[in-house]
């Protein structure tokens, strides 16, 4: 089996791998740098549990081969909270329940920060389209919109 | 697998010529999920993303030039292609979710040849090329003789869509794109339809209507743009056009919708998409 060593940087951490070629980067996340907070739902790209930052970028690690990261600055769920102080979204869905069983919460949370990293104040639509493609079976999504509401008020507040 | 990073284009084309079973991807969108489905694996993984012309957008000259890997994302965030090209910015904008948008390409979407592709019929409603890189060098083709039926395109096994030419569109001139799903967001298209028209202030003096999801493969209509043009897009014009639409559809039967809905929604969507567009051709409230 061809293997590629890959190097790139994981929240903030420069690390490097081996991984064979067919390896998807949720795998090599999962597998080899024990990074288990993204999750494989669908496996095609449909429910976001595996949502990681690319380059800044939000992606499906599902869809993307473990070797395409070289020389890529990742970032998962792990690498969004500030040491023991959790990301406002964190926060704000662990206070309004925004979660049940949890295997979704990852990609919501990853995706949400791309979305107020780039809109800080983003309308209930905006927030719906920038969350489309993560789907949540439990929840419902209410209670996933509100929390990002008061995420974003929270961080516009710089509390 | 074995995977492959080029970072030419002629590197990337020797290793087609060397293994018949090797595939280069750009998003890898469609082929993840081919693969897992139970597809055979190619040999090589040829990943396009590291070749610098395959990523980009610039205009020069009155000609778009947009790398085949571009992520869609990339062009409906550019304002001015947006500005040029709004229906096929919007027909872009529609693969997936922001996670896919980062990855899909107007080079995957034409080459996986689905014939529900999104981008595809806004590619042929603007005359756009494919610059077609293989061991013989390079050819230029309009996009319409690249996909020859669902899953099956013109290509050789060494050649690849280095990128597309779309000539900035003249004045006046102006592109829409609409497209039926069962949802409101995250699916694949039932129906799509584009439609570019140019206007000399009431009256349409060029139009292109292309279907998309009603046949093996994305079909223009030519009936459609013959009743455009010359027409001032009255009632009994846009009906001639609906007609025209319907009667150009061979779709199949699936669980998103029957023949007779297809054919139905086709003539619906080219009808609305006609008066998008001219109404954004002459600078109105949709543009």
């Amino acid at each position: 089996m061809s293997r590629t060593h890959v190097n790139c940087t994981v929240n903030g951490d420069a690390v490097d791998f081996l991984a064979s070629d067919s390896t998807s980067l949720l795998d090599a996340l999962r597998d080899e740098l024990d990074l288990t907070g993204a999750k494989e739902g669908c496996g095609t790209g449909d429910c976001g549990a595996c949502s990681i930052i690319v380059d800044g970028k939000l992606n499906c690690s599902c869809l993307m081969f473990a070797a395409e990261a070289e020389g890529t600055e990742i970032v998962t769920v792990e690498g969004i909270a500030d040491g023991d102080q959790l990301h406002p979204l964190q926060q704000t869905f662990l206070e309004g329940a925004a979660l049940q069983c949890g295997v979704c919460t990852p990609g919501f949370l990853v995706a949400a920060k791309v979305l107020l990293d780039e809109n800080p104040s983003p309308t209930e639509t905006e927030i719906r389209y920038a969350l489309a493609g993560n789907l949540c079976r439990c929840t419902g999504y209410d209670k996933i919109i509100r929390s990002v509401q008061e995420a974003a008020v929270q961080i516009g507040a710089g509390t | 697998m074995k995977y492959a990073a080029p970072t030419t284009v002629d590197e990337a084309v020797g290793v087609l010529a060397g293994d018949a079973d090797a595939r280069v991807f750009a998003g890898a969108t469609d082929l993840i999920p081919q693969i897992r489905s139970g597809r055979p694996e190619p040999s090589v993984l040829v990943d396009l993303k590291r070749i610098d012309r395959l990523v980009g957008a610039t205009e020069s000259g009155g000609t778009w030039t947009v790398g085949a890997a571009t992520p869609t994302s990339t062009l409906t965030a550019d304002a001015a292609f947006t500005a040029a090209f709004p229906g096929l910015s919007e027909a872009s904008g529609l693969i997936g979710s922001d996670q896919i948008q980062n990855r899909s390409s107007w080079g995957g979407n034409l080459c996986n040849a689905s014939p529900a592709a999104d981008s595809v019929p806004a590619l042929l409603a603007n005359d756009a090329r494919a610059v077609i890189a293989g061991s013989g060098g390079e050819r230029t083709v309009p996009v319409d003789e690249v996909v020859t039926g669902p899953g099956q395109t013109s290509l050789a096994a060494d050649e690849f869509v280095v990128e597309f030419e779309v000539d900035t569109p003249p004045a006046n001139t102006a592109d829409a794109y609409l497209r039926l799903i069962p949802r409101t967001e995250m699916d694949i298209a039932v129906v799509g339809a584009a439609v570019r028209v140019t206007m000399d202030g009431d009256t349409c003096t060029a139009a292109s209507v292309v279907l998309g999801a009603v046949a093996p493969t994305v079909v223009r209509v030519p009936d459609a743009e013959a009743a455009l043009v010359g027409s001032t897009l009255d009632d009994a014009t846009l009906d001639a056009v609906a007609a025209a639409a319907s009667a150009a559809c061979n779709p199949i039967d699936d669980k998103r919708g029957t023949i007779e809905y297809r054919t139905q929604v086709a003539g619906v969507l080219a009808k609305r998409a006609a008066k998008i567009a001219a109404e954004r051709a002459n600078g109105g409230a949709n543009s």
